[in-house]
């Protein structure tokens, strides 16, 4: 308890910015920096409408990120099960009065910000799920009624964002709670008999999709039947990016994407603008980026202490590399179209401010990463 | 805490594992992308070139229509246009009520430009009026600033400078309908006409010319973002036609108000200097769409302005068919030259008289005399010592009743009658009906233009055909030249005979056609009268004595008809006149027939190079 105290002390304001990752701050502005290019490039050449706005933005989510990395992050797992109620209260808030586009509901208007609570949900979820196992002994995870309530916690809010319809981010979501639970030491046998009937399933799932998924996925698995209709898109993308080269058209040399020829060029495809413009080269790196952001959270949670901490500094990982994922599997015509950002890079506000929630609180993982923290057995 | 370190060593683990697997996942990404970007490169950058570069064809100019001396007779001429783009405009409605205050919009033209609107996509025009005079232009132009959206851009239209008065031999240009643009879609092209009647139908190919490329770079939805490269199409070859503007225009003017139709022809090779119809219609009309009104106005109009009255007008020849009858006669051995025939003023057949015209009769005359007092009882009995099939093969011969290869889309055969012929139609043949087609009444029908084909190839004695093209594409096309058309193979003597007798019938004394005398004592003329009966005259209204056609209603009138052929010494023209319910070709016809004659042989078109009056033309145009 001394020791603790000790601790507490010395962790003054400064101390704690002192601790501070900056290295992957500066990651991250260097992934905004990208974006706010691209964004430039898309516009014609201009900083309206997009750059601009992509910057003020990244400005305001940054300062927010500092301001959570501050947070003691055992306030933050005490408020971990309120933030989840919080998620679903949103999830079923935005089923009732959301706003309709593209025909789901998926963002509620809040104080002119537009939500999509189900981006706040996967971060409330992993809150969530890290402080149900932070407590858990590597005996009571063995017991299968112990992981009745984690599930639950899982299938409530994908359950919920299917019913949007928002089929991608119901997966991803179901991901991140897989991987939390695999990071807790949930035993493999068991991921392996929840993953046995995934086929069958998709199989029935499919038999009940929207219309306008089962198009993305038909036209996923024959573009070329519809060049002008649903295939469109990432035919397009896939002209834009082969048309790139190995050096790429050079900035703001873009065809596909300046002529219009690429949809949503802002937002799902501005990787695409980007292969088109700078080549392989320029996607490599963009690529290696996000490959460090990602391996950096994953290392965060390596050397954090305590179990909520790591848990948590995963999940979060582990969305940011399943946006990445879906994205740029999307672009390169691997998976079908899902409507899933590229994150600080796509124009978009509020992806921007939950991506950069998320980085608060894996900053404040890694702020907090020596803290004692009770019910972890531990600390040194 | 074994058990804690034991949790974070299967963590730790798991999150290596992780990390492994994400590292993977990536890679493998990497290595797709290094397959779409790299690999299949090649082909993705041709897609991206067709997508961004959009080819378009361009109409060509259409080649011009020009008289035998190079004056146009159709051609193009700036078009302005406004139109309307309505991405532009701010507001839609208040634009067009501006441009409404400058050049007024009927209600029609307004629905029009709604539903195009509608129709199409934002950025593309619609036209809002087309034909925009000068100062119209400028007006919006100056207002141009009221006007959001609205643009100013030209294209071309078809003139025609001589109108109505050659529009049944130029013809007309219209847009393309569905099926056209079907059978070749090269039509589809906007502002591309297509011929629908004479030379611009017969010669439409030719004119149309070849399309010219452009290349554009467009974005996905096809807004043009720039002109990369650009090719003119080929204009359309010029057509030349024999025609002579000026003689043209001399001989409508001449025709006056009549319904009525002349043709005057190189009588050597068959080239037609002057196809005139009255009255004529306004081919331009075409070009932007025919209005209700005027439609109906044409229709009705029992001058049938839009018909072709010379190669499709049907006429019976009247007396201008005794030439046939006579070199029908000779060649079957039924008449020489010099048989006699008395006319007592009638010919008794049967129970059947029929009258010469003349109620006295002509008492004893040869063929010479047959022609000049134009007796029908001579040529009565002409017809029926050969009979009608002879006759008709010989009328067929001369150019009557027979389809002429005349590059003129449109023309009628008329009709010959034989015996075949009438029995086909499920009747005897009359030797009666002989008789009547003896004075060319009865089934006989022909146009003017065979009528002038027939009088060139007696001036002639060449199977000249008649033709409007002299040349394409500054090329001289063949039938320039006497030589090229054949002889027509009759004997001398009775072509001879013949054509005293026309001469005679205008410059002797007792001549049935004195007012046909040209006045200038260098050149004579040689011709025939005719009047064709549109109704049957009975016997009583002959008989009573006091029949007068002139009395008649209009359209109960018979045809007056001439032909003529002249320098008689060595003939060079040849012309057939018609008039509608003229009543009497001496009367009528002789006259017109005399004017238009000394008009032709004073500008003298085929011995020119150079149109006579060329200044003139200048002036009116």
């Amino acid at each position: 308890m001394e020791r603790r105290l000790w601790r507490e002390a010395s962790f003054d304001l400064t101390g704690k910015i002192l601790r501070i990752n900056w290295l992957y701050v500066l990651l991250l502005c260097a992934l905004a920096g990208v974006g706010y290019t691209a964004l430039y490039s898309a516009a014609g050449g201009a900083v309206e409408p997009y750059a601009g706005r992509h910057a003020l933005r990244f400005c305001i989510g940054l300062a927010l990120m500092l301001c959570v990395s501050l947070i003691d992050i055992r306030l933050i797992a005490r408020l971990s099960w309120v933030a989840y109620a919080g998620g679903i209260g949103l999830l079923v808030a935005v089923l009732r009065m959301g706003h309709v586009g593209k025909g789901a509901q998926r963002w509620i208007e809040l104080g002119g910000l537009q939500l999509q609570p189900s981006e706040l949900m996967k971060i409330a979820l992993v809150l969530a799920l890290a402080s149900w196992f932070h407590k858990a002994s590597w005996e009571r995870i063995g017991n299968p009624l112990f992981l009745v309530p984690p599930i639950v916690a899982i299938l409530l809010p994908v359950g919920l964002i299917l019913k949007e319809p928002n089929l991608g981010t119901a997966v991803i979501t179901a991901m991140i709670g897989g991987a939390v639970m695999f990071g807790a030491g949930v035993r493999w046998w068991k991921f392996l008999l929840v993953a046995a009937p995934v086929p069958f399933a998709a199989q029935f799932a499919y038999q009940h999709l929207h219309d306008y998924q089962r198009a993305r996925i038909d036209t996923f698995m024959h573009p070329e039947n519809d060049p002008l209709g649903a295939g469109y898109n990432i035919l397009q993308s896939k002209i834009a990016l082969g048309s790139g080269g190995m050096w790429g058209k050079g900035f703001l040399q873009g065809t596909q994407g300046h002529l219009d020829f690429l949809p949503e060029k802002q937002t799902d495809f501005i990787f695409t603008m980007i292969g088109e413009e700078f080549g392989l080269v320029g996607a490599w790196a963009v690529m290696g980026l996000l490959a460090l952001i990602v391996l950096g959270g994953m290392l965060i949670a390596l050397r954090c202490r305590n179990q909520f901490g790591r848990l948590v500094a995963m999940g979060i990982s582990v969305n940011f590399f399943m946006y990445v994922f879906v994205n740029i599997a999307m672009v390169m015509g691997a998976i079908p179209v899902g409507g899933v950002p590229l994150p600080l890079v796509s124009h978009g506000g509020s992806a921007m401010l939950t991506v950069m929630l998320g980085f608060g609180v894996l900053m404040s993982v890694h702020v907090h990463r020596d803290v004692e923290f009770e019910g972890t057995g531990e600390d040194r | 805490m074994r058990r804690e370190t034991k949790r974070t060593g299967v963590f730790t683990r798991r999150a290596l594992l992780l990390m492994g697997g994400q590292v993977a996942v990536l890679g493998t990404m990497a290595a797709r992308l290094y397959q779409v970007q790299v690999v299949e490169g090649g082909r993705y950058a041709t897609l991206a070139n067709e997508n961004r570069i959009s080819a378009r064809m361009i109409a060509p100019p259409r080649g011009r229509i020009l008289d035998r001396f190079g004056t146009p007779l159709a051609g193009s001429r700036i078009n302005w246009r406004a139109l309307l783009i309505s991405e532009q405009a701010t507001d839609v409605k208040a634009t067009l009520d501006a441009f409404s205050r400058i050049v007024p919009l009927t209600e029609y033209e307004r629905a029009r430009i709604d539903r195009e609107l509608h129709r199409r996509r934002h950025f593309i025009p619609v036209m809002v009026r087309e034909f925009l005079s000068w100062p119209d232009m400028a007006a919006i132009e100056v207002n141009a600033p009221d006007l959001p959206g609205i643009l100013v851009d030209v294209g071309t239209t078809r003139i025609y400078p001589y109108g109505e008065r050659l529009a049944h031999v130029v013809g007309y240009v219209a847009p393309p309908n569905e099926a056209d643009v079907a059978n070749d879609p090269l039509l589809s092209l906007p502002g591309l006409r297509i011929g629908r009647s004479g030379m611009e139908k017969y010669h439409d190919l030719a004119l149309r010319g070849r399309p010219g490329a452009v290349q554009l770079e467009v974005n996905a939805v096809g807004r043009v973002i720039r002109e990369l490269d650009r090719q003119e199409g080929v204009q359309g070859d010029d057509v030349g036609l024999t025609i002579d503007a000026g003689l043209q225009e001399a001989v409508v003017t001449l025709l006056g108000d009549e319904s009525a139709s002349a043709v005057v022809m190189d009588c050597r090779n068959g080239e037609v200097l002057a196809m005139a119809t009255n009255p004529g219609f306004d081919p331009t009309v075409f070009n932007s769409g025919v209005s209700q009104a005027q439609w109906s106005e044409w229709t009705r109009d029992r001058r049938t302005p839009l018909i072709n009255k010379a190669t499709s007008g049907l006429y019976a020849p009247g007396s201008t068919f005794k030439m046939a009858v006579a070199l029908a006669a000779i060649e079957g051995k039924a008449m020489t030259i010099n048989d006699r025939v008395e006319c007592p003023g009638y010919l008794d057949l049967g129970d059947t008289r029929f009258h010469c015209w003349r109620k006295g009769g002509h008492g004893m005359l040869d063929l010479r005399g047959g022609i000049k007092n134009s007796c029908d009882v001579y040529f009565y009995e002409a017809a029926r010592r050969v009979g009608i099939d002879k006759v008709a093969a010989m009328s067929n011969r001369l150019g009557l009743g027979t389809e002429l290869e005349l590059d003129l889309p449109g023309q009628r055969s008329g009709l010959i009658p034989t015996r075949d012929w009438r029995i086909g139609q499920g009747h005897p043949w009359n030797i009666g009906d002989t008789i009547v087609s003896g004075i060319g009444q009865g089934y006989i029908q022909v146009t003017p233009l065979q009528l002038a084909t027939y009088t060139a190839r007696l001036a002639s004695g060449r199977q000249v055909q008649p033709h409007l093209t002299r040349s394409l594409g500054g090329v001289l096309q063949p039938g320039v030249l006497p030589e090229d058309w054949p002889s027509l193979d009759l004997p001398d003597k009775a072509l001879r005979m013949v054509r005293e007798g026309m001469w005679s019938v205008v410059n002797e004394q007792g001549g049935t056609a004195p007012l046909a005398k040209l006045a200038d004592p260098k050149w004579q003329m040689a011709g025939k009268t005719g009047s064709a009966q549109v109704r049957r005259v009975s016997r009583e209204m002959r008989e009573s004595g006091t029949f007068d056609s002139a009395k008649l209603p209009w359209e109960y009138r018979p045809h007056a008809l001439f032909v003529a052929f002249a320098p008689v010494d060595a003939p060079r023209y040849a012309l057939a006149v018609v008039i509608e319910h003229g009543n009497a070709g001496a009367a009528a016809a002789a006259p017109l027939a005399k004017d238009i004659m000394t008009e032709t042989l004073q500008r003298d078109p085929a011995n020119r190079t150079e149109p006579l009056g060329a200044k003139l033309a200048d002036a009116k145009s």
